[in-house]
């Protein structure tokens, strides 16, 4: 239960959790219009089965794209990665089962990071 | 102030007598092992509330109904029930404005006692770990804690709570995490927090500021569509939040 800081004792104003939640709340300003700019350009400016490996790169030739793709990939895994930490504290119960989901969460979500990083950075 | 919530009918609709249709879901410990749908039929007015509805079954034709009421008008909060899939009090809404088919089902998230009687433990134990009373050491040297009506008024909308349950047991997190302190517990703290007299804001920040507190909310807003007395409660939430993280105390 919530009560369990003894009276007049102060252990920090903000802790992660709050950072956290408020990391949700700007990210998810900055994603809304990466992703609809994202959506516009790969699904109604070009048709998606267009998406060969020489779109890609004329469009990375610009390293603004690089960056552009790159935060979109940082961002949309913090922040859905932070959502699904959420649900699973919510959903999943037993304590050695939550940190195995979890722990699943972040190898995934870091090897995607690693992927996708690795990829920009190196594409040719 | 506003009062507890009605819907207006037209005066000369509440006189007719009308057919009225229950669907009631029941729960006897000692027989069932699961809940059960039970439907009554009944001729009622049109003012009568659903609670009226409930006290008619109980009263000629089935006896074993169990539900809570006590003041009958919206303010001891103790027949808070789900009525066609949403949280409401049943002594404040008429049959005219609920319609004359009703489902209705105890609050969710909760343990059932019996029938529309849940066990509210949790759910109190969960108001008093946020400290909801007056926190002041320093002797103020006369009877009376003076207050301007604009200091009054910063918390005005929290004040109206009747802890009735309605919000928190609307609130999906809530239904599945039994850890959440839930929206009644964060409006309660937040009529302390936010009072100018009080002197323990920051001991109630710091309890709502746990992985139990207010971060839980996913702002769904089912609380404040639930709640009887209209207090927006995601607002007041969001305050609460807003005040952790602007707190340099």
């Amino acid at each position: 239960m919530a009560a369990a800081l003894t009276r007049g004792q102060r252990s920090s104003r903000q802790n992660f959790e709050t950072w956290a939640w408020f990391f949700m709340r700007i990210s998810g300003v900055i994603l809304f219009f990466l992703a609809l700019i994202h959506m516009y350009i790969m699904h109604i400016e070009n048709d998606v089965t267009h998406t060969t490996v020489s779109f890609v790169a004329r469009r990375w030739a610009n390293p603004w794209w690089k960056l552009f793709d790159w935060w979109l990939l940082v961002l949309g895994l913090l922040h859905g990665g932070n959502g699904l930490r959420t649900i699973i504290d919510d959903y999943v119960k037993k304590p050695f089962k939550r940190s195995l989901t979890k722990a699943l969460l972040y190898v995934v979500g870091s090897g995607l990071f690693l992927l996708g990083t690795i990829t920009v950075l190196t594409f040719k | 102030m506003t009062t507890t919530t009605v819907e207006h009918t037209e005066p000369t609709a509440l006189i007719k007598e009308v057919d009225v249709h229950l669907t009631i879901k029941r729960f006897n410990p000692e027989v069932d092992v699961r809940p059960h749908w039970r439907e009554y039929d009944l001729r009622l007015k049109s003012s009568d509330t659903v609670l009226n509805a409930l006290i008619a079954v109980k009263g000629t034709i089935d006896g074993t109904l169990s539900f809570r009421r006590s003041c009958a008008h919206g303010v001891c909060g103790s027949d808070a029930m789900m009525i066609n899939g949403a949280n409401r009090l049943g002594c404040v809404n008429l049959i005219s404005s609920v319609g004359t088919d009703l489902v209705i089902e105890p609050v969710r998230g909760l343990p059932v006692i019996k029938d529309l009687v849940v066990d509210m433990e949790p759910f109190f134990a969960q108001y008093r770990s946020v400290l909801p009373y007056l926190i002041a050491n320093d002797d103020p040297g006369y009877k009376e804690r003076y207050q301007s009506p604009e200091d009054r008024a910063r918390f005005d909308d929290t004040t109206k709570c009747i802890l009735c349950g309605a919000c928190s047991t609307s609130c999906p997190v809530y239904w599945a995490n039994g850890a959440y302190v839930g929206p009644a517990a964060i409006v309660n703290a937040h009529r302390f927090i936010f009072d100018s007299r009080d002197q323990a804001a920051s001991e109630r920040l710091d309890i709502l500021n746990q992985k139990s507190g207010v971060w839980r909310c996913r702002t769904s807003f089912n609380c404040t569509e639930a709640c009887p007395r209209g207090i927006k409660v995601t607002q007041a939430i969001e305050e609460v939040k807003r005040a952790i993280l602007y707190d340099r105390s």
